[in-house]
């Protein structure tokens, strides 16, 4: 397989919430490193987890598709989705896809982590 | 050299994928196709729909095939109708596959009545194009097509994410459908392969994503195209056939 174009990062922002901060192209490259990624914030106790788009610079359907792949995991082990800093463009796509209808999105990431307080 | 601002602000991706949308347009089709089910529909993705979500992927490798993966895109992007088993029709645009596009299909059933649905191309670059279905399809989902290089040989894929749409086509699926789409695919993967001479040997792998059953999608029984085709062609076209026969040989009365 070829590298992924992409780096995530985990951040831990508290001990129940993690942000995955998600840099460069998403498509099916970048499968091993998001699921890796989203894994160690749940296993390190992340019940709900922000997916931070700043940095996204590129999206294939593919990498749709690895988002719902990421949802529905996250949905079986009870663990909150969202999704922050989408660009106008990567909001149409998610719209377009109806993946807004799952994935709560906020603007920033403070706005999001004031929908989880006292999470 | 300057790079103009606006561009340089662009998403690279922008180009690739489809227009926000509400309900489908369907273009100008040829008269043989069945156009029913689609102009007015909305999309339903994985996330819609009422089945358990299944990740399919069915691949051939085109040994001894010395084209890029970008050409194998652009051959199936231009013939993709030609590739499908006989009976099953994918009438596109004249623009073709292109994103925002809108196809309807005609596919065959066991019991003889043409199925009409569609799908709206959301994606589409040099090495790859994803559908999407409208409400009604037997599917709710995506489907990517998209062709890859893998240890020197040109790999063709056809891989959806995708659930059943409503509780009738979850039961048709148990009976019937699966098999059909696993055959369906099989025989587009076998064409394409054979088109460029290649032996094809179909590769399929499949994984349940999600076993669970969205209830609330039940409801979506009411756009079943299935059930529509099948009301139209036993209730509707014989009254219409019936109308263009007396239109012609209009009754005199003395």
């Amino acid at each position: 397989m070829m590298p992924a174009n992409a780096t995530i990062e985990l951040r831990r922002l508290s001990d129940t919430i993690s942000a995955l901060d998600i840099r460069g192209e998403v498509t099916a490259f970048a499968e091993p490193m998001l699921m890796d990624t989203y894994l160690r914030a749940t296993t390190e106790g992340a019940r709900a987890v922000v997916l931070n788009f700043a940095g996204l610079d590129y999206m294939n359907s593919s990498g749709i598709g690895l988002l719902v792949t990421l949802l529905i995991r996250a949905n079986r082990a009870k663990v909150r989705l969202l999704a922050v800093e989408l660009k106008e463009h990567y909001r149409h796509i998610f719209e377009l896809t109806r993946l807004n209808e799952a994935i709560r999105i906020y603007p920033t990431e403070a706005e999001a982590l004031a929908a989880l307080a006292g999470f | 050299m300057t790079t103009d601002p606006e561009t340089a602000s662009q998403p690279r991706d922008e180009a690739f994928w489809a227009r926000a949308i509400g309900a489908l347009k369907v273009r100008t089709m040829p008269v043989e196709a069945l156009n029913l089910n689609v102009q007015g529909r909305h999309l339903v993705g994985p996330l819609q729909g009422f089945g358990p979500l299944y990740h399919k992927r069915y691949r051939v490798r085109l040994v001894g095939v010395a084209l890029s993966p970008e050409s194998v895109i652009q051959t199936w992007r231009q013939n993709f109708a030609s590739f499908w088993p006989q009976g099953n029709h994918f009438f596109a645009p004249l623009s073709g596959i292109a994103p925002g596009e809108v196809a309807v299909l005609n596919i065959a059933s066991p019991v003889g009545v043409k199925m009409s649905t569609g799908i709206l191309v959301i994606y589409s670059d040099e090495t790859c194009f994803t559908f999407m279905n409208p409400q009604g399809h037997m599917f709710a989902g995506m489907i990517t097509f998209s062709a890859y290089e893998e240890n020197g040989v040109t790999v063709a894929q056809v891989e959806p994410l995708l659930r059943s749409n409503d509780p009738f086509w979850e039961v048709m699926m148990r009976i019937y459908g699966f098999k059909r789409e696993d055959w369906f695919w099989h025989q587009t993967l076998t064409a394409l392969a054979r088109f460029f001479g290649a032996q094809a040997e179909v590769e399929f792998a499949e994984e349940c994503l999600d076993p669970r059953y969205q209830w609330a999608g039940a409801k979506n029984i009411w756009h079943n195209a299935a059930i529509r085709s099948g009301l139209y062609t036993i209730m509707v076209r014989p009254v219409q056939r019936l109308a263009r026969r007396v239109s012609r040989h209009p009754v005199r009365r003395n």
